[in-house]
Formats: structure tokens, sequence, C-alpha cells
């Protein structure tokens, strides 16, 4: 690659980066500190709060970039969450010594384990949902929705034929469980393990997205499908590859929210799915670091109002997303669409 | 004088005229034919759910718009009605208060999100639609002294409707008159006048805009028509209905809670319904809710039975098992979209 | 006339209810610069559209080197060695100057004499290499829009009115490039309706109304007969501005 030529006769004129939205997560934080009274246990509910975000982001970042890309919107995407979490089931159950075992080793293959075989599966079943459910109704809104919605309603009975209908209990693993002290906060571990995968999950995206050759047709794709075709591209291929991508991140979510409920409900996919649209669109539809963002805050003002006013946990995200539309009516961080 | 009813929007077809017919007499029979409360329930509940779905029909079919609030409207008119039953006694008054308030309040909130999110795209809509739809059913079960919470709210009728009251001494046909037989035809009448009301306001000129404004809403606009005020009032008066069928729910069930009214597995059913009966054609929904609403307690039994005569096959049985019903129908619903989405109103108009 | 390199004929376009094209019919020869020019609306852009795969042919066959490409998709017409400059511009306003280059070649890399010949066209890029698209000024991403055709050679390049809403020194500084280009190989087909424009820059040129070719000939013979420039375009060639 050919480098910047050295010598410029004046400066690049200063690219704005837009920082104002990130310091929401902060603001947030600290307005909840004085309501919340001691530190302590703001520790505990932020730390929740950000554990959680995390999980949504994972299983958000897919919609997003799906309907950026391909402006499909999978109504039925918290079925690939309720699958990644069924699935945690098929490596468990066989393997519930190493669940026990005080390896932190053993605990954290079994774990990786669980993501692969859940990715996998949700993965290959997305690739099926592209083409038999999705791809016949390119281009129109209200058919998708319908049947996305359909395809979550039918997915949702074959969950509870093959798993029946009781709730399964699913602990994770001995490692992971209780928590840690830190001053007078206790921290569950779990959370700072969803934490760090979370980060990690972000960090991998923003790679791909950034510098590979992939990762640039998803941006240019997002602004503009037609001119990324025109260059030669056939951008029908990475449709499909972002929808198996955005599936599979689904089913990732998934396994990291089963252990975190520890209980799996065939319905705790479309459960997740109303924070999910609220995440996005505070985010920017087709906006990954806007998704982060969103996933922070509304998981962060879930927790806060949670402990501090119960009844109207559901609610004040919406006022969140209506505050939020209000001042950036794209979401936070819109993308330049064609 | 049959064109004036149902403002000359005839069927359109031998068998779909057959079908419509036959329902409207098995309804306004239904007493006499089927005496039993099993029978009864499930057409009182094939009529308050004609006008529910035909009310969605209007926002869906006819307008355009995909909402998921509209159990919240259903639960509205419940909760309106039932509420003041329970709070104020068992008088007409009651009623009739509980309704106005609950129209009230229903017609205030789908102008607050109609004006606020109409004028965003489809997709926005519906997400919102959901959002708030869920914070409503939470706040409903969450308000447990006002709602009765999870367990809802058991409460009398005017004693006009009651079962034990006795409109006269005597049978007909073989069925004691009673209250059950007076708020059935009330339901019955009720949801008729609804029904061809709704047919009216889709074959007048402001129906006649919505339908334009569904087919292309840029061009719509272009030629003058306020779309957003169209869509709005669309998406107020669906909601009245809505409303409306809840009130009559409440007063047959006299019972009101929020799995009954405001879970999203209402949401999905009514989409069901107005889908696999026909979309934008009104008696889409009256074919729609008798089929489903028929299926949710009849065609369970069947399946129980085959389930049973199939036991030993690895994953027969538990794909026909009763509770499996809602899987059928789904796969039912997505054949429905992609190979008749005129329904089956439309199938039988093409023959 | 040099040997044809794409023909249409008989082309006709739909969209939605609308029959834009009604059976075009007239042929780009290889090398050099073709002009297509007529007034709003007279289906030009679908025209290039059409070529490009954007839009479906109804009927009819667009020739190129043997293919026709009426039958193929988008990328599949790209790929053939065609490139398209839209009317909007079509760059990716979040990605930087040298992202939308980079997009724009199919082999690794651009390669560097290229790159250097590029900037010696449009020194605006070089300037402002590393900065998102979408902060350049309109002439700067026309320049981009032409430099991601040009980046690797191509048989073919499409253009959709360049000169739309940009100063006269910008438009001079255009003018100067493709005449550069016009001594690669590259063969040019550019739609506008800045008469001047395409009076110094045209070799063959053809008018477009109503869906339909009138006139197809040499840019030589047009500028020299007013009263054809009368009858097709409604204008003088000293009195428009």
């Amino acid at each position: 690659m050919t480098a910047a030529p050295a010598a410029k006769a004046t400066a690049l004129p200063a690219l704005r980066r837009d920082w104002l939205p990130v310091l929401l997560v902060p603001i947030v934080a600290l307005v909840a500190l004085p309501l919340i009274g001691n530190v302590a246990g703001w520790l505990t509910l932020t730390v929740a709060g950000l554990a959680m975000g995390m999980m949504i982001f994972i299983m958000a970042s897919g919609l997003t970039l799906v309907f950026g890309l391909m402006d499909v919107l999978n109504f039925g995407h918290g079925v690939f969450i309720s699958i990644g979490a069924f699935a945690v089931t098929l490596v468990v159950l066989p393997l519930a010594t190493m669940v026990q075992a005080d390896s932190v080793l053993a605990n954290i293959a079994v774990l990786l384990l669980c993501a692969v075989v859940a990715m996998a599966l949700t993965g290959a079943l997305g690739w099926a949902f592209e083409r038999v459910i999705v791809r016949p109704v390119y281009g129109q809104h209200l058919k998708q929705i319908l049947v996305t919605m359909g395809g979550m309603i039918v997915a949702e009975q074959l969950i509870h034929v093959l798993w029946g209908a009781d709730p399964i209990s699913v602990p994770p693993p001995e490692a992971f469980r209780g928590s840690v002290l830190i001053g007078e906060a206790a921290i569950e571990r779990y959370r700072i393990l969803a934490v760090a995968v979370g980060l990690a999950v972000f960090a991998a995206m923003l790679l791909v997205l950034n510098r590979t050759k992939i990762g640039l047709l998803i941006r240019a794709g997002v602004e503009n499908g037609e001119m990324v075709e025109a260059l030669g591209y056939r951008i029908r291929r990475l449709f499909v590859g972002v929808f198996v991508a955005g599936s599979a991140l689904a089913g990732l979510g998934g396994v990291m929210w089963a252990f975190y409920r520890q209980t799996l409900t065939p319905g705790m996919g479309m459960e997740v799915m109303v924070l999910i649209f609220i995440v996005i669109i505070v985010g920017g539809l087709g906006s990954v670091g806007g998704c982060f963002l969103g996933s922070l805050l509304v998981a962060l003002v879930a927790n806060y109002t949670g402990f501090l006013a119960p009844k109207v946990a559901l609610g004040s995200n919406i006022l969140l997303m209506v505050l939020i539309l209000m001042w950036r009516p794209q979401g936070l961080y819109p993308v330049a669409k064609r | 004088m049959l064109n004036s009813l149902l403002s000359g929007d005839f069927p359109r077809s031998r068998a779909l005229t057959a079908i419509l017919l036959a329902i409207f007499v098995l309804l306004a029979l239904a007493p006499f034919l089927f005496p039993g409360t099993q029978p009864l329930n499930v057409a009182a509940k094939i009529c308050y759910f004609i006008v529910l779905v035909a009310s969605y029909d209007l926002l869906l079919g006819y307008t355009g718009i995909v909402s998921f609030a509209h159990t919240m409207f259903f639960g509205i008119g419940g909760y309106g009605v039932g509420l003041a039953l329970y709070g104020w006694g068992a008088s007409w008054g009651a009623v009739l208060g509980g309704l106005v308030v609950a129209l009230a309040v229903s017609v205030a909130l789908s102008l607050v999100v109609g004006l606020v999110s109409l004028r965003v795209r489809t997709i926005f809509f519906a997400m919102i639609t959901l959002a708030v739809a869920s914070a409503f059913a939470i706040l409903a079960s969450q308000l447990s002294s006002l709602t009765g919470g999870e367990d809802g709210r058991s409460f009398s009728v005017p004693e006009l409707l009651r079962p034990s009251f006795r409109v006269f001494e005597g049978q007909v046909f073989g069925v004691a008159v009673t209250g059950r037989i007076v708020v059935y035809y009330l339901v019955f009448l009720v949801s008729l006048a609804l029904f061809l009301t709704m047919i009216r306001i889709v074959n007048s000129p402001f129906g006649r805009v919505l339908q334009a404004i569904r087919e292309n809403t840029f061009r719509a606009e272009a030629i003058g028509y306020r779309t957003v005020v169209y869509r709005t009032i669309a998406n107020s008066l669906g909601a009245g209905m809505a409303t409306m069928a809840g009130a009559l729910m409440a007063l047959w069930l006299r019972y009101i809670g929020p799995d009954t009214s405001l879970s999203f597995a209402i949401m999905i059913d009514i989409l069901l319904m107005v889908v696999i009966g026909g979309m934008g054609t009104m008696y889409g929904a009256a074919i729609g809710a008798t089929i489903f609403i028929l299926a949710q307690n009849y065609l369970q039994s069947l399946m129980g039975l085959a389930s049973k005569a199939l036991e030993g096959l690895p994953l027969l049985p538990k794909l026909l098992h009763p509770d499996r019903w809602l899987l059928w129908l789904g796969v039912l619903f997505i054949l429905s979209v992609y190979f008749f989405p005129t329904g089956i109103v439309g199938k039988l108009r093409r023959k | 006339m040099a040997e044809p390199l794409l023909t249409l004929a008989g082309v006709n376009t739909r969209i939605g209810r609308y029959h834009i094209l009604h059976g075009v019919d007239f042929t780009v020869a290889k090398g050099g610069i073709t002009m297509l020019l007529g007034r709003n609306g007279a289906g030009k852009t679908t025209t290039l559209r059409t070529i490009m795969g954007l839009w479906r042919a109804a009927e009819g066959r667009i020739m190129f080197e043997g293919t026709d490409l009426a039958m193929l998709a988008t990328p599949e017409i790209a790929r053939l060695g065609i490139a398209y400059v839209p009317e909007n511009m079509g760059i990716f306003a979040d990605l930087t100057v040298r992202e939308n280059l980079v997009l724009a070649t199919r082999e690794r890399a651009p390669d560097a004499r290229r790159l250097q010949w590029i900037f010696g066209l449009f020194p605006a890029l070089e300037k402002f290499y590393a900065l998102a698209a979408g902060a350049l000024s309109g002439g700067q991403k026309q320049m981009l829009s032409i430099a991601r055709a040009i980046i690797e050679p191509r048989k073919l390049i499409l253009v959709d009115e360049p000169t739309k809403g940009l100063a006269p020194s910008i438009i001079r500084n255009m003018v100067a490039a493709f005449k550069e280009l016009k001594q690669t190989e590259t063969t040019i087909l550019l739609v506008e309706q800045n008469f001047m424009f395409a009076e110094s820059l045209g070799d063959g040129v053809a008018v477009m109304d109503d869906g339909k070719i009138r006139h197809s000939g040499t840019m030589q013979a047009l500028a020299a007969d007013r009263d054809l420039q009368q009858r097709l375009l409604g204008l003088h060639l000293d009195a428009h501005q």
C-alpha cells in the first residue's frame, strides 16, 4: 500500500470526531451515584449494568449491521438468541463434571465449547433462515416483518418440541460463580467475565470493520450498496455472510445470557428483543459504535431504575429513547446514507 | 338495502358469500343451536375478535401501518369497563363511565403515539409500538392494587346480563332465556354494528385516501393529502374500535387480566388471523378470526387424538401435541404471506 | 468511424409504471470520448444505468465485446472492465479518500505510479488522502469519483454529468484531466448538459430526447451545424454560456 505522501503544503482539515454521545455513559453513571446513595451499591449496579450492556451489545450488533447493510429487519432475531442459549445444554449436560470442576482452565474450556457450538448452530440456522425466509421478500418491509415474526413463532414452538416447556437450570461453571469483594461492593465474577467478553467482541468487530477489505465493503455497503456493486463486488454474497455472522453473534449473546439468567425458557430470546430494539434505535441503525453505546446506556438505565423505581424500569428506557431521538432523530451515530 | 348496509363492498365470490352467511347465521343463532357453556364462549369470542381483528385490518391492510400496540388498546377497553364495574358496582352507569374513560385514554394515547411516530419509517414505528405496548403490559401487572396485578379482577355485571337473571319463564327451542343469552346478543349485535361501521369507513372517501396512502405515500403527499393526519386518524379509529372490543370482552368474561388482553401472544394471534383471513378486505378478519378461534378450541382435541395414535414414533407425537397447534398455524401464516398474501378471501375471490 | 465498442439495439427500460427508454439504438466507438446530450428527462441517466445493469432493460440488447450486458448483473458488468461515475458521485462519505480508492482496485492495492498520475491530475486527492471523503468539497468529491474509475485501466467509463453544480475553474481542471485521459486506451461515454464542455472534449456525439436517440455522429459535424444544434438542443453554440 503506498503510504500517504510525506510532503503536504497545508495540514489536513481537522476531522471533528463526534465524542459527545460517548460522554452520555459516564454522565448517566454519575447522575445515578447520588441517587443510589452509597458507593458500594452504585459499584455493584454499575458493573451489573455494564455486564448486561455488553451482552445486549453482542446480541444486538448483528441485527443492526444486517439492517444497515441489507435494509432487512429480522423480527425473528430473538430466535437465534434463544437457540444459542438452549445449545448450552448440548455441552453442559454431557460435560457436567468439567462444569463443576475447580480448574479455571476446564471451566473456560467448557464456556468456549458452548460458544463454538452455539455459534455454529445459529450461524447455520441463519444461513437457512436467510435463504428460505428472508430472501424472497427483499425490499418489502411489511412482508419482512410478517415472515420473520412467523419464523419466530414456528421456531419457538420447535424449541418446545425439542427441549420441552419446562425451564432448564444452567448455572455457570464453578470458577465464575459467586462474587469478589471490592471494598464493600460484591461484584459477581460472571459479570466481570461478561464485560471482558463484550469488550473483546467489540474490539474484534472494530478490527474487522476498519482494517480488513471485508470490513471496508460492509461499511461502504451500508452507505451505498448499489455503488459497491458497480465497483464489481457481488454484494449478495456479502449480505449472506453478514446475516450468518449476525445470527452467530446472537447465538453467542444467547450463551452469555443463558449463564447470566441461569435459567432457560423458550421465550427468553423474545423477551430481550424489546430492549434490543430500543438499543438499535438509540444507537442508530447500521452503526456498530452506536449499538455499543446504546447497549451500555440502556443496560445502565435498566439496572439503576430497577433498583430505584422498579415499576418504571422499562418505561424509563422508553423515555431515554424518546429523549435521544429528540436530540438526534436518527440515533446517536447515524450512518450517512446515500 | 343490502347495498347500503354493506356500503357497496360485496363479498364478490359465491364461496365467500356462503361462508360469511354461514358464520353469520351460526353466530346469530348460537345460543339455540349450541347450548352449553363452551360453544357459547367460543361464539362470543369470535364476535368480539372479529371486531378486534377488523380494526387491525383497518391499520395494516388498509393504511399499511404495522403496529404492535393494538392489544394495548384492547386491554384499555377491557380494564376500563372491568375496573369500573369492580370499583363502582355493577350498574349500567359504571359500564358507560368505564367505556367513556377507556375510549378517551385510547384515543389520547393513539394520538400521541401517532403524531410522534407516524412520521418515521414503518420499521421504526413497529419497534416503538412494541416497546410502548410492553411497557404498558408491565405497568398493568405492576399496579396490582388498582388492576389486580397478574391475577386480574373478577367483577359482576348489571343484573340484566347475569346468568341468574331470567328474562321470562319458559324456554325457547329448549333453552332457558337467561341474562347470559342477553349479554350474548348484546355482544353479537354491537360487534355486528361495529363491523358494518368499519366497512362503511373503508369504503368512504376517507377510506379511499387511506388506501392511496398505503399504495404510495409519497404520491398521496404530492397530490396534497397530509398523510400524517390521515394515518393518525386511522390509528385512532383502529384504537377506538379495539377498545370497544375490549369492553365487550370484559362484559362477557366478567373478568379482566393481563393474560386475556395485553399479552404479546394475543398480538401474534391477531396478526395470524388478519393475514390468513386476508389483509385489506375486512371480510378476511371475519374468516380469519373464526378459523383461528375454532382451531384454538377444537383443533387441539383433534391433534391430541392424532398425537396419541402416533405414540411410540420418534418426533411426530411431539409435533402433533395439542400444545403445538400454534406451530402449524405459524407455518400456515408464513405460507400465506408468500403464496396467498390476500389470504383466504383473496383466494376465494380469484375463482 | 473506429470500431464499435458498445452497441445498444432496441433497448427499452421501464421503471415501475413509467416507460423511459423507447428503443434506444446507438453505438459507442472505441477510443476517445462520446458525448450523450439531451435536455432534462430525456433518458440519458437511465441509459447509463441500464448499461450498468442497475436498471433492467425490458427489451433490447447491449453488446459489449461480444457479450450481451442486458443479461448480466451489475458486478459482472463491472468486472468486464466497465466503470461508472454516477450523477451523485457515489463516493462513500464515511470512508477515507484512500479507502475509497482501495475499494475501487481489484488487485491488491493501487499501483504506485498510477496513483501518482492521479495525484498529478487531481492534487486535492493527494492532500486529503487520509481524510473522510464526506469532508471534501463538491468538486473534490467529483474528482474522487473519477479517480476511482481510472485507478486501474478500464475499457469503458460511463460518466454522468460531471460538471453539474461545479465552479468554472474546477470545470477547466476537469477538461484538462479528461484530455489527458483521452491519451489512454480508455473509451469514455459522457452524459452532459453543458454544451461548451461537451464540444471541447467530444469526438463522437449522440443526442437523446424522449427516450430515443435523435441524432448521432461526430462532434465536429454537430459543432459546425448551428441549425442542427438549434433543432436538437434549442441553442446556438456561441449564445450558450
